[in-house]
C-alpha cells in the first residue's frame, strides 16, 4: 500500500499532496517539512530509499523518492510494495505528466495542481496501484478533459478569454523537468 | 434562460480562478496569510452563490489552500453540493475536494450515501470512476456497509475501467466492513482470471493485501496463484504474487518445495531487476521455511547470493541498497553463504550513502567469527571516531556492542580486549545515548566472566581514580553512566583492588556530588564495601584503619546535603556506622571480620525477566487484600500522592537510567568549573596526557598541567587500557598458539583450555582459537519452576486487519448476506446484463449457468436480472436450505483442503509444469462444481460421485487419506500402515514408498523395523553396509493414536512388470505401566504396480502427434467399458490421479493422454466415450508395460 504521495520543490514548497490515510492539515505540513528535511540533505547520487521519518512511517514503511530538476517526488510505501516497482511508478507518473502537459515543468504543477491530481487518480487509487500503462492513463485523462470541455460549451467562452488575457503575463520560466533515463529499471509496460 | 446563464457567467468572469489565486499568493510572499484570509472571505461569498460553476470554482481554490495547510473542513457541506452537481466537471472537483479533506470523522458524509450510489450507477462511466476514487479516500464503516452491494455489482461491470476500480476499492470495503469479505470473496476470486490484465492485476493486488495480514486463510488459493505466476507476463502482477508466496510459504513448507524451481528459473531468466529482486526474496523465504533441512538447497542459496553480489557491486545505489537488504534476510538462516562476501560488505561500510552504510552494518552482525571479531570491531571503532551525526554514531556503538555480545559473547576470545573497547567507546567524542548500554555491558562481562574480574576491577579503579579528570568529557559524551558500573565493580570485587583506601579517597571527592544522584548512591554503597576490605588489609598495620575512618567521616557530610533521598539516607547510615566503628576502634574492640561479613556473599547475575517468571504458588491470590481494605476513600488523594512519591524514589533506585539528569545553569557550571580547576591544580595525582599513547609511554606525559578541560582531543588517562594494545597482544598470542599447535601436530584440543562454554561449537574450517582465560560465563539465574515462554512482550494493539482474519472456506450463512438497499434502480440491473456474455472460458459459463439455474430454482419470484448480484444472498436467505447447505459446504471445504494438499504433495512428480497444474486447478474447479451440485441435492450427490475416497472414510479426522493414493499395506489391532509410491525425478531406477504408520492402540509403540524379502528386480535400499536381509529401522516411535510418515527407497531394475514383495514389520508395544514391552510382528505384501513407475509428464499436442507418427510406439492394446455410467470427465480424472497420466488434449468426446515411466517408456492412451461406454486404446513402446497398465486401467475404471 502507498500511504502518501508528496511532491515538493527544492525549497520544500508543496506542489502536490496526496494522503491515503487521514492527517490533519497541520500534520500534513509537518510531514512535508520533515520529509523535505530528510530528502533534501541527500546527494543526488545516493540511493532513493529512506527509512525513518517519525511522523509518517514506522518500521514497515519506506520513503522512496526521485529528484527531477526542481521537484522531489516522494512516495511513502509499506513493505507490500516492490521498491523498484515504485521507482518505476514515479517515472510513469512523471512521464505521463510530461505527455499530458507537453514538456512539464514546475509551473504546470503550480498552476494546474487539480489536473495533476486527476492524472494521479488514474494511476493510484486509495493507496493501491491502479494502472501503469502510460497510454491508457493519458487517453483516459484526455477523454475526461474532452468531456469537461464539451460540458463547458458556449458559456465557458468568456471565462476562457479572460483567463487567456490574464495568462499573458505569466513569467516564462524554462519549461523542462529533465527526465533522466532509467536503463537499469525494468519497464512494466 | 440560456441568456441568463450566459449573463451570470459574464458577471463572474472576473472572479478569481485557481490560477489567479496561485498567482496572487506568489505575488504576496511577504504577507501570504493576510492575502489568503482575504481570498477565503471571497470564497465564502462565492460559495453562497446559486450558480454551481461559481461554487465549483471556489471549491477548486479551497483544494489549493488545503494543500498549503489551511483547514477547509468548514466548507464540507459546500463540497457535497458541488459533488452532487450533474455535470462531470463540477462533480470531479467536488470529489477531489472530498478526497482531500474528508475522513471517517466527517459528519456530513452520512448525507452522501445515496448520491454516491447514484454516481456509481451513472450512465457515464467516468462518474462511477471519480466516485470510486473519492470513496477510496473517505470511506467509513457506514458507507462501506451501505454501498458494499453496489460495489460488488460494479465488479462485474462490462467496462474494465470501472471493474478494476471496483475490485480495488473492495479492499477498503473489507477493511471498514469485514462482514462483506465472505460474501464478496467468490467474486473477487473470479476476477483473478479476468480477461483484462488491469482487472486481474487489481484482484491480485487486493488479495495480496488481504493475505499479507492473514495469510493462512488464503493458502487454498495457492494453486490459482501458481498458475498465474507461470502464465502471467505482467511484472506488476508477478511481483505481487511472488511477494504473496513469500508470505504463504512459512505456513506451508510443501508450497516452498514447489516454488523453488519456477522461482530459480525466473531468477535465471528475467531481465527485470525488480522481479529478480522479489524472486530472490521469496526464495530466501522458502529456504527459511525449510528449517528441518530435509533437502539441501545449497545451490539455490548460492544462486541468490551470487545474484545479490552482482546487485551490490552495481554502480546503481538503489540496487546496492536492495542487495544488502536481501542479504540480511539470508543472513539469519544461512550465515555462511553471506560470510563469503565479507569483503564486499566491509567495503560498503565506507560508502558515502548513509542508508547503505546502515544496511551494511546490519550485515556485519552475522559476519563475525572468533577470528575476525577484533579486526571488524577495530574498523568500526575508526568509523565511530569519524562519524558525523550522532544518530549514525549511536547506531555504530550499539552495533559494536551487539556484535560482541551476541550469543552470550560467543566470539570473544579475549575479554580484556572487550573491556578496553568498551572503555574506549566512552571516550569517543560526541554525545551518545548509549552510556547506559556500555555501562551494563561492563557490568555484565565483569559479573559473568569470573576470570576477568580482577582485570575489570583494576581498570575500573583506574577509571574512578581519574574520574574527576574525565568527568566533563564523559558528561559531554553522555557516558557518565559508566562510572556507575565502575563503582559497582570496584565495590563488589574489592578484593582485587590494589589500594582501596586511595580509591575511597578518590570517590569521596566533592566533585562526585556533581554526578547524577543514582551514581552517587552506588558510589556510597560501594565505598563501604571498599572500606571493609581496606580495614581488613590495615589490620596488620599500626594504624588499624583509624585514619581512614576519620577521613571518611570528614568527607561524607557533603553527601548528606544531597537533595536526593537515596544519597542522603545512605550517607547518613554510613556516617552513623562509621562513628560507631570509630568508637569501637578507639576502645580496641573492633572486629574487622564482623564488619566485613556485612558484605559477604556473592551476588549472582539474575535474568532480566526472572522476577516475572517466579511461578505463583498454589493457593496464593495476588489480588486478595492482605489486610482489610480501607473503609473510607477520603484520604485517597493523599495516598495516591504518597504512592506516586514512593514510586518515584523506587524508580530512582531500581532503574537509574530512567532518571532525569540534573541540569545545570550557566552560573553553576562556571562555578563548578572553577572549583574543578582549583582542585586539579592542587591535586598531585592529577596527570594530564598530551596525546594518545598514554599507556604505552607514561614518561611522555605532559607536565605542563594544562587546566583547560574542554579540549577536543580525547583524554587518555594512564592506566586505562587501549584496545589496540590488546588487539596486538591477542594477535601475538594467536600466532604463538598456532606455532605451538604446529609443533604439537595440531593436537591442541579444547579440553586443554579448561572448561568452556557449551555454545562454542565452531565451523570446522575455522581455527579453534582458544580464549585467553579459562572463561566461564555464568548463566543468569532464573527462579525455580520458571515457565518458558517465547513471546512475553506482546502488546495487544488495535489492528484493523485482525477483523479480516476470516475463514473464507466455510459456508455462508443467512446472517451474512450483504444488506440490501431498499430501492433498487433498474438502470443498475440492466448494466449487469451484458456481463454474462463476455465470460471467457467455457467452464465459467457452465458454472454461471448452473448458478443461474440454482437461482431460478430457489427464488423464482425475483427478477432473473438480479441473479448475478444476489446468488449468495438469495440462496442464503432461505432458511430451509440452510442446514443442508451447511453440510454440503463442509464437504466442500474438506475437499478444498484435500485438493490443496494433493496439489502440494504432488511435488515428487514433475508438477512444476503448468499443464499439470492446470489439471490440478481444473480438478479443484470440478470438485467445487460438484459440491455445488451437492448443495442442490445431497442424495443425488451420493449416487453420482462413486469414487471411494469421498464417501467412506469419515472426513473430519483424516483429510489427507481422502484424496490420496494411499492404500493400506497392513493392519492389525495395534497399528495400520498405509503406503503410496512416488517417483523421484531424474532417478531411473529408484522409487520411494512413503509409509504412514498410525498407532491404533492406546500404548506406546517403539522400535519399529521394516523389512522385505528383496527380489531380483526390486530391492529395498538399506543404509550403507547393512546386509541385504537386514531390517530398516523406522526413525520414530509412536505415542498412542499418533501417525507419522516414513519414506523408504527401492531400486527397480525393470519397470515393466508389477512387483509383489513379502515383508514383515516388527515393533515393540510398551504397556501402560511402561514396564513390559512385547515384541509384535506384522506381515504384509507390498504390491508395486507398474503405474508406480509412471510419471505424469505434460506433452504438447504437437509432440504427441510426432511421437505417435514416429513409429516408436508400436505395441497396442485396447479395452472397452460397456454400460458404464461414468462420464468421460471423471474417467480422465481417475486416470490422471491414479495412474498418473496427463491430458494432452481433449476434443469433444475423446481425449488423448500421455505418461512416461521413470525409464523413459512412452505410454499413450486414447479415451473415447462411445454410446454408453468408454473405450480406451493404448500404445506404448513396451508391450509388457502396456498390458500391465491396461490391467490397471480396467481396475480403475471398475471401481
Amino acid at each position: 500500500m502507498i500511504k502518501a504521495i508528496l511532491v515538493f520543490n527544492n525549497h520544500g514548497k508543496p506542489r502536490l499532496l496526496r494522503f491515503y490515510q487521514h492527517y490533519t492539515e497541520e500534520q500534513q505540513q509537518q510531514i512535508v517539512r520533515e520529509t523535505f528535511h530528510l530528502v533534501s540533505r541527500r546527494d543526488d547520487d545516493v540511493c532513493s530509499f529512506l527509512e525513518g521519518g517519525t511522523l509518517i512511517g514506522g518500521s514497515d514503511y519506506k520513503l522512496i523518492y526521485r529528484h527531477y530538476a526542481t521537484l522531489y517526488f516522494v512516495f511513502c510505501v509499506d513493505s507490500s510494495e516492490s521498491e523498484l516497482g515504485i521507482l518505476d511508478l514515479i517515472q510513469v507518473f512523471v512521464e505521463t505528466l510530461d505527455r499530458c502537459f507537453e514538456n512539464v515543468c514546475e509551473l504546470d504543477l503550480i498552476f494546474h495542481v487539480d489536473k495533476v491530481q486527476y492524472i494521479l487518480a488514474e494511476i493510484v487509487m486509495g493507496g493501491m496501484v491502479l494502472e501503469t500503462n502510460m497510454n491508457d492513463i493519458c487517453s483516459r485523462f484526455l477523454e475526461q478533459d474532452k468531456l469537461e470541455k464539451s460540458e463547458a460549451g458556449l458559456s465557458a467562452a468568456p471565462a476562457k478569454a479572460a483567463a487567456a488575457l490574464k495568462n499573458i503575463d505569466l513569467p516564462s520560466l524554462p519549461k523542462d523537468l529533465k527526465l533522466p533515463d532509467l536503463p537499469k529499471l525494468p519497464s512494466f509496460r | 434562460m440560456a441568456l441568463k446563464r450566459v449573463k451570470g457567467s459574464i458577471d463572474r468572469i472576473f472572479d478569481k480562478s485557481l490560477q489567479d489565486l496561485v498567482r496572487g499568493i506568489r505575488n504576496h510572499k511577504s504577507n501570504e496569510a493576510h492575502y489568503v484570509s482575504l481570498c477565503v472571505d471571497e470564497i465564502k461569498v462565492e460559495l453562497k452563490q446559486e450558480n454551481v460553476a461559481v461554487k465549483a470554482n471556489a471549491v477548486n481554490k479551497l483544494i489549493y489552500l488545503q494543500m498549503l495547510g489551511y483547514d477547509i473542513s468548514w466548507a464540507a457541506f459546500n463540497i457535497i453540493e458541488v459533488m452532487s452537481s450533474p455535470k462531470f466537471t463540477f462533480k470531479r472537483i467536488g470529489y477531489l475536494a472530498a478526497s482531500q479533506c474528508f475522513h471517517s470523522e466527517t459528519d456530513v458524509l452520512m448525507l452522501t450515501t445515496n448520491m454516491i450510489r447514484k454516481d456509481l450507477g451513472s450512465q457515464n462511466f467516468f462518474d462511477a470512476g471519480i466516485a470510486l476514487n473519492g470513496l477510496s479516500c473517505f470511506i467509513t464503516p457506514d458507507l462501506a456497509r451501505d454501498l458494499a452491494n453496489d460495489i460488488l455489482a460494479l465488479m462485474t461491470s462490462s467496462r474494465p475501467y470501472t471493474r478494476k476500480r471496483a475490485v480495488l476499492i473492495s479492499y477498503k470495503i473489507f477493511l471498514c466492513y469485514p462482514e462483506a469479505l465472505r460474501p464478496a470473496f467468490p467474486r473477487l476470486k473470479e476476477k483473478l482470471e479476468d480477461p483484462d490484465p488491469g482487472v486481474q492485476s487489481a484482484a491480485v493486488n487486493v488479495i495480496c493485501e488481504l493475505a499479507r495480514k492473514n495469510p493462512k486463510n488464503y493458502l487454498s488459493l495457492a494453486p490459482v496463484f501458481f498458475k498465474l505466476m507461470t502464465s502471467s507476463t505482467n511484472n506488476w502482477v508477478l511481483i505481487k504474487i511472488i511477494k504473496l508466496f513469500g508470505a504463504l510459504t512459512p505456513l506451508e513448507p510443501r508450497l516452498g518445495k514447489k516454488l523453488i524451481e519456477p522461482l530459480t528459473n525466473l531468477i535465471h531468466n528475467t531481465s527485470a531487476m525488480s522481479l529478480l529482486y522479489e524472486c530472490i526474496n521469496t526464495v530466501v523465504q522458502v529456504l527459511i521455511s525449510f528449517t528441518s533441512g530435509m533437502q539441501d538447497h545449497g545451490s539455490s542459496i548460492q544462486l541468490c547470493v551470487q545474484k545479490l553480489r552482482i546487485l551490490i557491486e552495481d554502480s546503481d545505489q538503489n540496487l546496492k541498497y536492495l542487495g544488502l537488504l536481501a542479504m540480511s534476510r539470508i543472513l539469519k538462516t544461512h550465515p555462511k553463504a553471506v560470510q563469503a562476501h565479507k569483503d564486499l560488505i566491509l567495503q560498503c561500510l565506507d560508502d558515502k550513502d548513509e542508508s547503505i552504510r546502515l544496511r551494511a552494518l546490519d550485515l556485519l552482525f552475522g559476519m563475525v567469527s572468533k577470528k575476525n571479531l577484533m579486526e571488524i570491531v577495530k574498523k568500526l571503532m575508526i568509523h565511530v571516531a569519524k562519524a558525523d551525526g550522532s544518530q549514525y554514531r549511536d547506531e555504530l556503538i550499539s552495533k559494536i556492542i551487539e556484535i560482541c555480545c551476541q550469543n552470550n559473547f560467543q566470539y570473544i576470545t579475549n575479554f580484556e580486549w572487550y573491556i578496553s573497547v568498551l572503555i574506549e567507546l566512552t571516550r569517543i567524542d560526541g554525545s551518545s545515548s548509549h552510556g547506559g548500554l556500555i555501562s551494563s555491558q561492563i557490568l555484565d562481562v565483569a559479573i559473568r566472566v569470573k576470570s576477568i574480574r580482577q582485570f575489570a576491577a583494576h581498570q575500573m579503579a583506574t577509571l574512578l581514580e581519574n574520574a574527576h579528570a574525565l568527568m566533563s568529557q564523559l558528561h559531554r559524551n553522555g557516558m557518565e553512566e559508566v562510572l556507575y558500573a565502575a563503582a559497582y565493580i570496584c565495590g563488589e570485587f574489592a578484593q582485587f583492588v590494589e589500594s582501596p583506601d586511595c580509591l575511597i579517597h578518590a570517590m569521596v571527592r566533592p566533585r562526585a556530588t556533581t554526578l547524577p544522584s543514582h551514581i552517587q548512591g552506588v558510589y556510597l554503597h560501594n565505598i563501604m564495601k571498599l572500606y571493609a576490605v581496606a580495614l581488613k588489609r590495615a589490620e596488620d598495620t599500626d594504624d588499624k584503619g583509624v585514619g581512614l575512618t576519620q577521613s571518611l567521616q570528614e568527607k561524607l557530610p557533603i553527601f548528606i546535603q544531597s537533595s536526593n533521598l537515596e544519597v542522603q539516607e545512605r550517607a547518613s547510615c554510613i556516617l552513623t556506622l562509621l562513628k560507631y566503628i570509630e568508637k569501637l576502634q578507639n576502645k580496641g574492640l573492633f572486629e574487622v571480620d564482623e564488619f566485613s561479613c556485612l558484605f559477604k556473599g556473592e551476588l549472582n547475575p539474575v535474568a532480566p525477566k526472572a522476577q516475572r517468571k517466579v511461578p505463583v504458588p498454589e493457593g496464593l491470590d495476588l489480588d486478595a487484600w492482605i489486610n482489610d481494605p480501607p473503609s473510607s476513600s477520603e484520604d485517597e488523594d493523599a495516598k495516591e500522592e504518597q504512592k506516586m512519591e514512593y514510586e518515584r524514589s523506587y524508580n530512582d533506585f531500581y532503574s537509574p537510567t530512567s532518571e532525569k539528569r540534573r541540569e545545570y545553569s550557566q552560573e553553576e557550571l562556571n562555578k563548578l568549573r572553577e572549583e574543578r580547576m582549583v582542585e586539579q591544580a592542587n591535586n598531585p595525582n592529577y596527570l594530564m596526557s598530551k596525546k594518545a599513547e598514554g599507556y604505552m609511554n607514561p614518561d611522555e606525559e605532559s607536565e605542563a598541567g594544562s587546566i583547560n578541560l574542554d579540549i577536543s582531543v580525547p583524554l587518555h588517562v594512564p592506566g586505562l587500557p587501549s584496545s589496540d594494545r590488546y588487539f596486538k597482544m591477542e594477535q601475538d598470542r594467536r600466532r604463538r598458539q598456532r606455532a605451538e599447535r604446529v609443533v604439537k601436530k595440531k593436537k591442541a584440543k579444547r579440553g586443554k583450555h579448561g572448561r568452556k562454554r557449551e555454545e562454542q561449537e565452531e565451523p570446522e574450517e575455522e581455527e579453534d582459537i582458544a580464549p585467553v582465560h579459562a572463561v566461564e560465563i555464568v548463566n543468569e539465574e532464573m527462579p525455580e519452576g520458571a515457565v518458558k515462554t517465547d513471546s512475553e512482550d506482546e502488546n495487544p494493539s488495535f489492528d484493523p486487519h485482525k477483523a479480516l482474519d476470516i475463514d473464507l472456506d466455510s459456508p455462508l450463512t443467512a446472517s451474512e448476506a450483504l444488506p440490501k438497499p431498499k430501492h433498487r434502480e433498474s438502470a443498475k440491473l440492466i448494466i449487469q446484463e451484458p456481463e454474462k456474455k463476455e465470460k471467457p472460458s467455457k467452464k465459467k459459463k457452465h458454472k454461471k449457468e448452473k448458478k443461474h439455474k440454482k437461482k431460478h430454482h430457489s427464488a423464482p419470484v425475483e427478477s432473473l436480472l438480479v441473479d448475478e448480484v444476489d446468488v449468495d444472498r438469495t440462496v442464503n436467505g432461505h432458511q430451509h436450505q440452510h442446514v443442508d447447505q451447511q453440510d454440503a459446504v463442509q464437504v466442500k471445504k474438506e475437499k478444498k483442503e484435500d485438493d490443496l494438499s494433493f496439489w502440494l504433495n504432488d511435488s515428487s512428480e514433475k508438477v512444476e509444469e503448468p499443464v499439470v497444474n492446470g489439471v490440478a486447478v481444473e480438478d479443484d474447479k470440478a470438485t467445487q462444481k460438484s459440491s455445488k451440485e451437492k448443495k442442490r441435492n445431497k442424495k443425488a450427490k451420493k449416487s453420482k460421485r462413486k469414487s471411494p475416497e469421498v464417501g467412506e472414510t469419515p472426513p473430519p479426522s483424516e483429510p489427507q487419506i481422502q484424496m490420496s493414493r494411499y492404500t493400506v499395506l497392513a493392519e492389525n489391532k495395534d497399528m495400520r500402515i498405509e503406503f503410496e509410491t512416488r517417483c523421484i525425478p531424474r532417478q531411473e531406477k529408484k522409487i520411494t514408498v512413503s509409509c504412514v504408520f498410525s498407532n491404533l492402540s492406546s500404548s506406546f509403540i517403539k522400535t519399529i523395523e521394516f523389512n522385505v524379502l528383496d527380489t531380483l528386480n526390486t530391492r529395498l535400499i538399506r543404509d550403507g553396509g547393512n546386509l541385504s536381509h537386514d531390517a530398516v529401522q523406522i526413525p520414530f516411535s509412536l505415542p498412542p493414536s499418533a501417525r507419522n510418515e516414513c519414506q523408504l527407497e527401492f531400486t527397480a531394475s525393470s519397470v515393466t512388470m508389477p512387483q509383489r514383495l513379502k515383508g514383515t514389520i516388527t515393533y515393540m508395544v510398551q504397556d501402560d505401566t511402561k514396564q513390559h514391552t512385547n515384541q509384535e510382528k506384522l506381515d504384509f505384501k507390498l504390491h508395486l504396480p507398474c503405474s508406480a513407475y509412471l510419471m505424469s509428464t505434460p506433452l504438447s499436442s504437437d509432440r504427441f502427434t510426432k511421437l505417435l507418427s514416429s513409429g516408436e510406439v508400436t505395441d497396442k492394446a485396447s479395452y472397452q467399458f460397456n454400460n458404464t455410467d461414468m462420464s468421460l470427465e471423471s474417467m480422465l480424472q481417475k486416470l490422471c490421479f491414479y495412474i498418473k497420466f496427463a491430458v494432452v488434449e481433449q476434443i469433444g468426446n475423446s481425449a488423448s493422454l500421455y505418461s512416461s515411466s521413470i525409464q523413459k517408456h512412452h505410454v499413450c492412451l486414447l479415451v473415447k466415450s462411445v454410446g454408453n461406454g468408454i473405450s480406451i486404446d493404448g500404445k506404448s513402446d513396451n508391450s509388457s508395460l502396456l498390458s500391465n497398465i491396461m490391467d490397471e486401467v480396467k481396475m480403475v475404471g471398475k471401481t
